[in-house]
């Protein structure tokens, strides 16, 4: 039996990791009096409707990869990546990883000249899902369409099926979501308008040293 | 989820009952220029799979042990035509299929021809638009033998597949292109696990295209046209699903 498992009984949706199974149903809301895993408002579109949602999916996943390649192509001939993105060894110490997980615990952010570059933990996300999850993404998608399959079958043996691309799919999802959410609140807690203002026009305004 | 269910669900949707649920993106997918714009990811999706997969891909084949244990009939599991019903009982002994349209010699076979003409065999993978999948040992008629039988005419672009089941009246059809049509791996089953195809998958024949979904495996053939257009048919887009739904035509993702 998988250790993983995303699945129905046919009536209700449930995840199965080893032996522990959480019924997935309803979990998040009801939608309207009908039970379904995720509530109408975080849906497009909100009612069940394979068709348009797979026309939404597939045209927003052409924004993506595009986009996204170009991203790629211009980090590395701009250097930002290697620059900017790719940790030294210096931070890759367990030393100065355990001090930024504390400095984050605490929520202390860098001042001075130190707060103009991401930190190593920033760093390590970023990469981790710009060159990690990203690309799993998408590629755990093309997995599953039978037409890639017959022009790429070493994507099945890669990720050990269909199925199991799906769920590999979902676990990228949720991490993605994650991501988005911690990115989101660091955003606010180190000050809303400077950091808004700096990834739009990279203008940012150093944060005041901290009294000692 | 059978598809009656799903049809259900559609159905109540558009008749207003979930009306009140329906958020802002609805209403603006609802407008057909944003259709429009959605509707450029299918046609690049299809474009760039048509460019990138070779004609003669072969979808994978996989071993005995392999099969699935359980392969769930979905869809109809029983044509409500008398017509059906009858030919069932009679185990389609004067049961014919119909090659038509666009051909030079139109054919009616009967199933034993059907069975005596060669015959392919795949294991492969069923994937639906549901997302399940599930494998199966497929034995059939390749279609382009019964399409070479008939004689396709220069002028044919597309091969119609009508079906005796139905939904509320609405009868199934699918269509593919001749690319997959003329596919090594595109057979009319008749058989199914090393037995007869059963009613709940689509005897006497059903079309298995193992590049695309579920969809696009048409149960219960009755008639194969060949056509230089999907207009005529149905609503036009090609399918049941697609006319009812808005179903992808190209369905190879």
């Amino acid at each position: 039996m998988p250790w993983l498992e995303i699945g129905s009984d046919g009536e209700r949706g449930y995840l199965r990791v080893g032996p522990a199974i959480i019924p997935t149903t309803g979990v998040l809301g009801l939608a309207g009096g009908e039970e379904r895993a995720f509530p109408p408002l975080v849906t497009i579109p909100s009612g069940y409707n394979l068709a348009a949602a797979r026309q939404w999916h597939f045209f927003f996943a052409w924004l993506l990869v595009v986009p996204g390649l170009l991203f790629w192509l211009w980090g590395f001939v701009s250097r930002h990546v290697q620059r900017d993105l790719a940790p030294t060894a210096e931070e890759l110490r367990p030393r100065s990883l355990w001090q930024d997980v504390k400095d984050h615990a605490r929520l202390r952010f860098h001042t001075g000249e130190a707060a103009r570059r991401y930190n190593v933990l920033q760093k390590l996300s970023y990469v981790g899902v710009i060159f990690g999850l990203l690309p799993l993404m998408v590629l755990t998608g093309l997995t599953m369409s039978p037409g890639i399959d017959a022009a790429w079958p070493w994507l099945l043996d890669l990720f050990g099926g269909r199925q199991s691309a799906r769920s590999i799919h979902f676990i990228c999802a949720a991490l993605i979501a994650g991501f988005i959410i911690v990115h989101l609140a660091m955003v606010l807690l180190a000050g809303l308008l400077n950091e808004l203002r700096s990834i739009i026009t990279g203008w940012y305004r150093l944060p005041r040293e901290r009294d000692q | 989820m059978t598809l009656l269910t799903r049809r259900r669900l559609i159905g109540s949707l558009g008749a207003g009952a979930g009306g009140l649920l329906l958020s802002g993106c609805d209403r603006i997918a609802a407008s057909p220029k944003v259709q429009d714009v959605l509707e450029l990811g299918e046609g690049l999706t299809m474009r760039t799979q048509r460019l990138i997969i070779d004609r003669g891909a072969l979808a994978r084949e996989f071993a005995a042990s392999d099969i699935s244990p359980v392969f769930r009939t979905n869809g109809n599991t029983m044509p409500a035509s008398e017509a059906y019903q009858a030919h069932a009982a009679n185990r389609f002994a004067d049961w014919r299929l119909e090659v038509d349209g666009l051909v030079r010699r139109p054919q009616k076979l009967s199933l034993a021809q059907i069975r005596a003409m060669p015959a392919r065999t795949q294991i492969t993978r069923h994937d639906c638009v549901e997302g399940w999948s599930a494998i199966g040992k497929w034995t059939g008629l390749p279609l382009k033998l019964a399409l070479d039988a008939a004689g396709v005419l220069p002028s044919a672009r597309y091969v119609v597949f009508h079906c005796a089941d139905d939904f509320d009246g609405d009868p199934y059809y699918e269509s593919i292109d001749l690319i997959d049509a003329y596919h090594p791996q595109t057979i009319l089953a008749w058989g199914m696990n090393d037995q007869l195809l059963s009613i709940g998958h689509g005897a006497p024949l059903r079309l298995r295209v193992e590049r695309q979904l579920g969809y696009k495996q048409a149960k219960y053939v009755m008639r194969v046209e060949a056509v230089d257009s999907l207009a005529g048919i149905g609503a036009g887009k090609g399918g049941y699903w697609e006319d009812s739904a808005d179903y992808q035509w190209f369905a190879a993702i």
